[in-house]
């Protein structure tokens, strides 16, 4: 137990360091005189230590208690972590084969969308391609519960709703299928749902970076002897936009796993029908606001945190490893 | 072949194979938000039709004075746009200043742990604020602004990525510009507001937008923070109205509020384009 708890101390010592060293340095400003670059820095500085740093740190060490709520926390090691990866069965039976198919497809499906889309956007005039970018983009503006209403009534389970009509017409159907309740078709609708609002920040940062490469590169090369437009993509685009398409990319990879509570705005239930649109986003809310597991929550908190960390280093050593 | 064909300036033929992958995803993305449009001007007959309609007939304002006459918790729905205004207005206008002054600051100034501080703020850009909404309520219940218009508000102003953008675009800015400013006496709160500012102002239209859609959509700060109805937003009262009422008769309404929330979006966004291309081509993550 003792070398455990030493552990955990050297596992806590970097936030500890920075928090030391951050305070040092805000007093060496002060002595300095230099007030403005305290001043500026302040305001961005303090919100974002209160509502960014501050919860994650806390997620981390609640992480590693029991919490209901009311008691105050107890520490229980990673007796959390432990629960979620081998007591809690409906977390590795559907909560994370449902997150990693969801972002399997969305992330790079998405991703690989946009690319494509902006790049066919760069080959058109000026107009149409503004015009037709701000179509493409905004559905990504139709954040949260505009999304749900949408497609809602998209998807709606009663012969009004305009799927139903269409198939019914169509007579692929006898009655009405209950898409949003149904397990079935639950996902691939969430998945369908995302991609089509998943051409946002990302989308944009790679057209502009697509608009803005350097045309004597092209020539330069094609008098090199580059010889048709997948050369031209793979030899100059790419490593041309590299840092837009890795904007792009923690974009993407953060969208996809912040979009996954949309099942439970879709049915209209958390947990989803039959668990079948529930994703570690909507698990965390299930424990931590419904049963008051604080402690459970927080882990997966940090669980999911280290997920999306872990994609946009992989993607970051991909792009990387291009050069 | 030459490889000097992207951004033509004028059309061609060639470019019709382009426009024949396009079209199709063009009108699958706007699709739904069209069918939106017309679903909120439908008459209630028209909402009842079977088959439906994908595009309005008769086009009235009903449901949208149904919207207002709604009365939900005892209160006009005026009174949850009114506070969404607030909101929204006063979180845009911090987070434009702080990340400007932050970005500035961060661009232009030598200082111990400048690189360290960007480097926390590029990882923070993988942050997802709902991943952590428990440790988030208790922060906001510690320092006592729970149940106050301020947990709508202050959650919402550091934005990583508004940072990280304005940061880059004042990067574009000479550095002999502010030294020939400082030469002449200037101070930084002169080189803030007269160079900084104006030069950045693509950067800083974006981090408008980008803030403006974070919180005009919001239904978390009122969810988790805020049971006090008189003080709830625009976007949680739909998110219930919707939630309570799965028929199509609401559904004429929830699309006429989803209209009320979408168009702001969309207008404030058609205005900046062209400043938040200028400031994506600045985008660049190492």
């Amino acid at each position: 137990m003792k070398t455990f708890g030493l552990k955990l101390v050297q596992f806590f010592k970097p936030m500890f360091k920075f928090l030391s060293k951050s305070e040092t340095k805000v007093v060496e400003f002060l002595e300095k005189k230099d007030r403005t670059t305290v001043l500026f820095l302040a305001p961005y500085v303090l919100l974002f230590i209160t509502f960014i740093v501050i919860p994650v740190g806390l997620a981390f060490a609640l992480s590693f208690t029991y919490f209901n709520g009311i008691q105050a926390p107890r520490f229980n090691g990673i007796d959390n972590y432990l629960y979620i990866l081998t007591e809690d069965e409906i977390f590795m039976k559907t909560i994370l084969p449902n997150t990693l198919l969801f972002s399997f497809i969305v992330g790079p499906g998405g991703y690989m969308l946009s690319f494509m889309l902006a790049w066919i956007l760069s080959q058109i005039t000026p107009k149409m391609r503004t015009f037709l970018a701000l179509i493409i983009y905004s559905p990504s503006m139709t954040a949260g519960v505009a999304i749900a209403v949408v497609w809602k009534i998209i998807f709606s389970g009663n012969e009004q709703g305009l799927t139903n009509s269409l198939l019914l017409r169509l007579s692929l159907i006898n009655e009405p299928l209950q898409f949003l309740q149904n397990p079935d078709y639950l996902m691939p609708i969430m998945i369908l749902v995302s991609i089509w609002s998943s051409m946002g920040v990302g989308f944009l940062a790679i057209l502009a970076g697509l608009l803005n490469v350097n045309k004597d590169l092209y020539e330069a090369a094609y008098i090199d002897g580059l010889r048709n437009r997948f050369q031209e993509i793979f030899y100059i685009t790419i490593p041309s936009i590299k840092k837009q398409m890795m904007f792009s990319a923690v974009m993407s990879i953060v969208g996809t796993f912040s979009a996954g509570a949309i099942g439970v705005a879709l049915s209209g239930a958390n947990p989803t029908p039959q668990n079948s649109g529930q994703m570690i986003i909507n698990h965390i809310e299930d424990y931590g606001i419904l049963r008051s597991e604080m402690g459970v929550a927080a882990a997966l908190s940090v669980l999911l945190l280290l997920l999306i960390l872990g994609f946009s280093k992989f993607f970051q050593k991909i792009l990387k490893e291009d050069d | 072949m030459t490889g000097i064909n992207f951004n033509p300036q004028t059309f061609h033929k060639s470019q019709i194979k382009f426009y024949l992958i396009l079209l199709p995803f063009a009108i699958f993305m706007a699709m739904p938000i069209v069918y939106i449009f017309s679903t909120a001007f439908k008459p209630i007959y028209e909402l009842f039709a079977f088959p439906p309609r994908f595009l309005v007939q008769q086009p009235t304002l009903k449901n949208f004075r149904d919207l207002f006459v709604f009365v939900g918790y005892g209160l006009p729905v005026m009174k949850f746009i009114v506070n969404s205004l607030i909101v929204t207005l006063l979180v845009v206008f911090s987070s434009v200043l702080f990340s400007s002054m932050a970005g500035y600051i961060l661009s232009k100034k030598n200082f111990k742990g400048r690189k360290l501080l960007f480097e926390i703020n590029k990882l923070a850009l993988m942050f997802v604020p709902i991943a952590v909404t428990i440790p988030r309520f208790l922060v906001i219940t510690n320092i006592g602004i729970i149940d106050t218009m301020f947990a709508h508000v202050l959650p919402m102003i550091a934005i990583p990525v508004g940072l990280f953008l304005v940061k880059q675009f004042i990067d574009q800015i000479p550095n002999e510009l502010i030294e020939a400013a400082k030469v002449d006496g200037a101070g930084d709160f002169y080189i803030y507001t007269k160079i900084i500012v104006p030069l950045s102002m693509p950067a800083i239209a974006t981090i408008a937008i980008l803030s403006f859609q974070a919180t005009w959509n919001n239904t978390e700060t009122s969810t988790l923070f805020v049971n006090d109805e008189i003080k709830q937003t625009f976007a949680f009262y739909m998110a219930t109205l919707t939630n309570i009422s799965n028929s199509v008769a609401a559904a004429g309404i929830g699309a006429a509020a989803t209209l009320i929330m979408f168009l702001p979006n969309l207008i404030i966004f058609i205005i900046m384009q062209s400043r938040v291309m200028s400031t994506m081509s600045h985008s660049g993550l190492k």
